[in-house]
């Protein structure tokens, strides 16, 4: 693995475009700017096509036989199956108002992370063997061969890109690179030229239920250890129920809450929070996995790895689904799942048994966010909270991109944690809601391998957060997101390391009033709360100020 | 595709067609195509304009709006035409001496093109004489 | 390069005008057969590119959300950046189509040196390009309906409403039309942008400096005709009115500039279906506008719906039993 270099060389980025014009720039393969190639036995176990030994840095990609008539006929089939990308191939107008939005390219300066040009790379492609004016006036209309160079250029840049949306924001048109880029993937996965990283974790997603390949009864144990984590911290021992028939609700969160840090923080906070207010819910360890990491392969793998939440519920009998804090699951919950299986009628419209809250806007899919939940319990005032408890965190928000362009989950998300925690700053504008900038590192680029990139197109999110940790103390920054709790992680060690990366329901936890609780003189960290903290008032003392609670 | 779909499609396309021939669609519903000005020669028999037919066709314009500078600001009422002749430069007294008839004579064409010359927002029209 | 072969075929285009009618008798070629065949390929050419994308399916719903969706009552739900209805779709659309909502967003990143000697990015606000889109795209279509005149008789009110304002304020004879102005500035600002931001020249394609480069030199012949080397319009609407009503006649005496003119804008909507411009369809169709954000409440159907390989709750206990009677997970079959 290649060292990362240094963030103060990092930041000398030269926007300065090459001499040479785009397509006559090869793509090079510096280590760390790109993934390992997928594992032979891990695609012939999804059947998928082309297995065998490769790396992109060899010379030799190992190209299937017709494998240009492959991808030409892996485009006519798309143009008539999407028309997102039938339409994006032809109406953009290169006017660039997308190039400088896209985190890879402030990050990197390379040209061909402009979204317009990243999308150029297949749009060429396109005029030259799909549009009368290519076929006549080649490149002229710019049009070019397809040729190996170009599917290892694709093959470069579709993995630099984390369908973010960001670009689709500022496009006149709405084109959307993400759709672009899941194009681009889809074709390089017909001729074999995938990442182990993302289809490793689908294959373990396809047979463990999560991606990591936790087995039942490891999933269970992780959990377990949470439990004791929970009641050390407490006093409190909770009482998760696993594949549970005829609980109301089951919960399908990322499986990094259940073992990953920081993340697991937060799974202790949902597991206080149902514990409080004895919900009627149940994991299952066959559903363990709220990501897909289809999303970032073809939609038929979404729809694929997507099948066992619908299964799982109707096998358990639920009346609904609660998902966890992800990003792209939401992406798939949201935009996708009710589609991939038209519904699913044995299940009913989420209503909160705490509330009596009916979740119209879920009446469908029959799936709701934990945020949405939690906003509402607060909203009718069903918890108690004291936030002091978060009083040694000066906190951010991170949007994560698929909730934020992809969702529209802006509000729900904000209301939960200026109810649970004293000290709340935003981020510059430019970089939070709809315009929020990337980890970095989605769409299964979080990597090691991947480091250089990943510190380059996180570097407008560390920008950003070293501005607010700068004129507000901010030390930890939240997020709804597994792979943001991951990837962050790294990236704030790397570009600002006084911060830290919490989730919205640790939050949650820490401020959480429960009966019977002990003196909860830590946080869920284990971090010993101040016994006065200095900004509040006199009186209160650590834990036991929380007793009036309940100040939402 | 879906029903949404094929609404938002049948739309686009029937506003672009009924944008697109709208003029055509217009002359034949209400239009009336084949009106064309027809000039008459002035009735006093005169045959030569101040300058060529051809050149009064597209500058005419122009050649009043320098006589009223001229006039108005220099005093000067002489026109030297571009064959040496010598004309009085006044809309009223000399062009219309010989072109009688506004009606006929300025506003075809104006209507035709739908052209608003302010010349008559100070100059009187003179009564028509066959009116 | 690439803006010298657009600036040449423009150029070519013009030479071929003018020699075919000012040097060959070629007036009803240019005047007629042209300007006939060039609209019957724009119309058709529109309509089927606009069949051929309906033909591609829409899915999923995507649209791009930026704002807050519609979920619990007491969350302000932003109806115009995630809308949920097709009235809000509509209203959404309509400020994307007239107003360029999307570009008017539009940012400038800078990297800046920050305080304690690192660097640090900055965005400010950048509606140049919005301005000049905008612009550009108001005086085109402003210039297009006022020049309904020549092909209308009587020339409808609206029309004349347009060229009156749009001639406002007389400040040369026949009075300059603000539009002429605004279309020349805009598409200078385009065409100079394009050439000199390095970002948008290394992204630009002949495809993308020729329409530009077309379009202006329609603008500078109808000014050149209208203020300049003035020509017989009396002659032109002639004209005009015998191709929109199907009994074409070419009248002696109109200049070649008026047949440069005609020759472009042939040449202009001739090109527009196979080309970018097709982006004024294109715009009503996308699915990342197009789509209310309500596919957790409504069901959107696929219509080739992936049929796909599953891991059946069976298949994983068959393979895990053992290992779940032992963690105390409950099972199907013992």
């Amino acid at each position: 693995m290649a060292a990362t270099p240094k963030p103060e060389e990092l930041q000398q980025i030269d926007y300065t475009p090459p001499e040479k014009e785009w397509m006559e720039v090869p793509p090079s393969f510096k280590p760390g700017t790109w993934c390992y190639a997928g594992k032979p036995q891990i695609l012939e176990y999804l059947g998928l096509p082309n297995p065998r030994k490769w790396s992109p840095a060899d010379e030799d990609w190992k190209f299937p036989d017709n494998w240009k008539n492959t991808i030409l006929e892996g485009i006519r089939e798309r143009l008539l199956k999407f028309r997102s990308f039938h339409l994006f191939m032809d109406i953009c107008v290169r006017c660039g108002a997308c190039a400088d939005k896209c985190h890879f390219y402030l990050g990197s300066g390379d040209p061909k992370n402009m979204p317009v040009l990243r999308a150029e790379l297949l749009r060429s492609i396109y005029r030259r063997e799909f549009t009368l004016t290519g076929k006549i006036f080649k490149k002229m209309a710019g049009g070019r061969e397809l040729t190996e160079e170009v599917i290892k250029e694709w093959f470069s840049y579709f993995y630099q890109c984390t369908e973010c949306r960001r670009c689709s924001v500022f496009c006149p048109y709405g084109i959307d690179t993400a759709e672009i880029t899941m194009m681009g993937r889809e074709l390089l996965h017909l001729i074999g030229m995938n990442t182990n990283w993302i289809l490793e974790p689908a294959a373990n997603c396809y047979r463990m239920g999560n991606h990591l390949g936790i087995q039942p009864h490891a999933f269970k144990d992780s959990l377990l250890g949470l439990v004791e984590d929970i009641e050390m911290e407490t006093g409190i021992k909770v009482d998760p129920s696993f594949n549970r028939k005829g609980a109301e609700i089951l919960f399908i969160t990322p499986s990094a809450d259940v073992f990953a840090m920081p993340a697991i923080f937060t799974m202790m906070g949902y597991m206080m929070l149902f514990h409080h207010l004895d919900l009627d819910v149940t994991f299952s360890t066959y559903a363990s996995e709220g990501g897909n990491f289809g999303l970032f392969t073809s939609h038929e793998m979404q729809k694929r790895l997507n099948y066992k939440m619908y299964a799982e519920a109707k096998r358990l009998g639920v009346k609904w689904i609660l998902g966890g804090e992800c990003g792209h699951m939401w992406r798939v919950i949201h935009q996708y799942m009710g589609t991939h299986w038209d519904g699913c009628d044995e299940l009913e419209v989420p209503v909160s048994p705490v509330t009596g809250t009916r979740f119209e806007h879920a009446k469908f899919t029959k799936m709701i966010h934990i945020c949405e939940f939690t906003a509402d319990l607060i909203k009718n005032n069903k918890l108690k909270l004291n936030p002091k408890r978060n009083d040694p965190y000066r906190v951010t928000f991170h949007d994560s991109c698929n909730p934020a362009r992809g969702m529209g989950f802006f509000e729900e998300p904000r209301y939960v944690i200026e109810n649970v925690a004293n000290n709340f700053f935003e981020m510059p504008e430019n970089t939070i809601r709809e315009q929020t900038f990337c980890c970095g590192a989605g769409t299964g680029l979080n990597t090691d391998e991947f480091m250089e990139m990943r510190m380059r197109g996180g570097y407008p999110r560390a920008s950003a957060l070293k501005y607010v940790a700068g004129k507000h103390d901010v030390n930890l920054m939240a997020t709804i997101c597994a792979i943001d709790k991951a990837t962050l992680d790294a990236l704030v060690k790397y570009w600002i390391p006084e911060v830290e990366i919490g989730g919205v329901h640790e939050l949650v936890g820490n401020a959480l009033e429960m009966e019977g609780q002990n003196d909860r003189e830590t946080n869920l960290r284990g971090e010993p709360l101040p016994v006065e903290p200095s900004e509040s008032p006199p009186a209160a003392e650590g834990g036991e100020a929380g007793a009036e609670g309940g100040e939402a | 595709m879906n029903k949404r779909g094929e609404m938002l499609t049948g739309l686009v396309i029937a506003v672009f067609l009924v944008l697109v021939l709208s003029p055509i669609l217009y002359n034949f519903a209400v239009g009336n195509a084949r009106s064309v000005p027809d000039l008459k020669p002035p009735p006093g028999g005169e045959k030569q304009c101040v300058e060529s037919k051809e050149w009064m066709r597209g500058n005419h314009m122009q050649l009043l709006f320098d006589w009223r500078e001229t006039v108005v600001r220099e005093g000067n009422r002489t026109y030297r035409a571009s064959d040496g002749k010598e004309y009085n430069m006044s809309l009223t007294s000399e062009c219309l001496s010989c072109h009688t008839n506004k009606d006929e004579f300025c506003d075809q064409c104006h209507d035709y093109l739908k052209v608003k010359p302010y010349c008559w927002d100070c100059h009187i029209v003179p009564p028509k004489e066959n009116a | 390069m690439k803006v010298l072969s657009a600036l040449v075929a423009v150029a070519v285009l013009v030479l071929i005008a003018a020699i075919g009618t000012g040097l060959a008798p070629l007036q009803y070629v240019f005047g007629v057969v042209v300007p006939y065949a060039a609209f019957a390929v724009f119309v058709a050419g529109f309509v089927y590119r606009v069949a051929k994308w309906a033909k591609s399916a829409v899915p999923y719903r995507i649209p791009t959300t930026c704002g807050q969706q519609k979920s619990l009552d007491w969350v302000k739900h932003s109806k115009l950046e995630a809308p949920h209805t097709t009235g809000q779709v509509v209203v959404r659309m309509l400020l994307e189509v007239f107003l360029f909502r999307s570009l008017f967003r539009n940012t400038r990143t800078n990297l800046e040196d920050d305080d304690d000697g690192g660097k640090k990015l900055v965005y400010t606000s950048s509606k140049w390009l919005w301005l000049g889109g905008i612009t550009f795209h108001l005086a085109f279509f402003t210039i297009v309906l006022r020049h309904l005149r020549f092909f209308t008789e009587p020339v409808p009110f609206l029309v004349q409403s347009v060229e009156g304002v749009d001639g406002f304020f007389q400040m040369t004879l026949p009075a300059l039309y603000q539009t002429d102005l605004v279309i020349v500035g805009a598409l200078t600002y385009l065409f100079l942008r394009r050439l000199f931001d390095p970002k948008v020249r290394y992204i630009s394609l002949a495809n993308d400096y020729f329409p530009l480069l077309l379009i202006l030199s329609i603008a500078a012949t109808g000014i050149l005709m209208r203020h300049v080397w003035r020509v017989d319009v009396v002659g032109i609407k002639e004209l005009a009115m015998g191709l929109a009503s199907f009994s074409p006649t070419v009248p002696d005496g109109i200049g070649t500039l008026f047949y440069i003119h005609l020759f472009l804008v042939s040449t202009l909507v001739a090109y527009f279906p196979f080309s970018k411009l097709m982006h004024l369809a294109g715009v009503f169709m996308s699915p990342t506008r197009n789509l209310p954000n309500n596919s957790r409440e409504v069901h959107h159907v696929n219509p080739w719906n992936y049929d796909v390989k599953v891991h059946t709750y069976a298949e994983y206990e068959d393979e895990f039993r053992e290992v779940m009677k032992a963690a105390e997970l409950p099972v199907e079959k013992e």
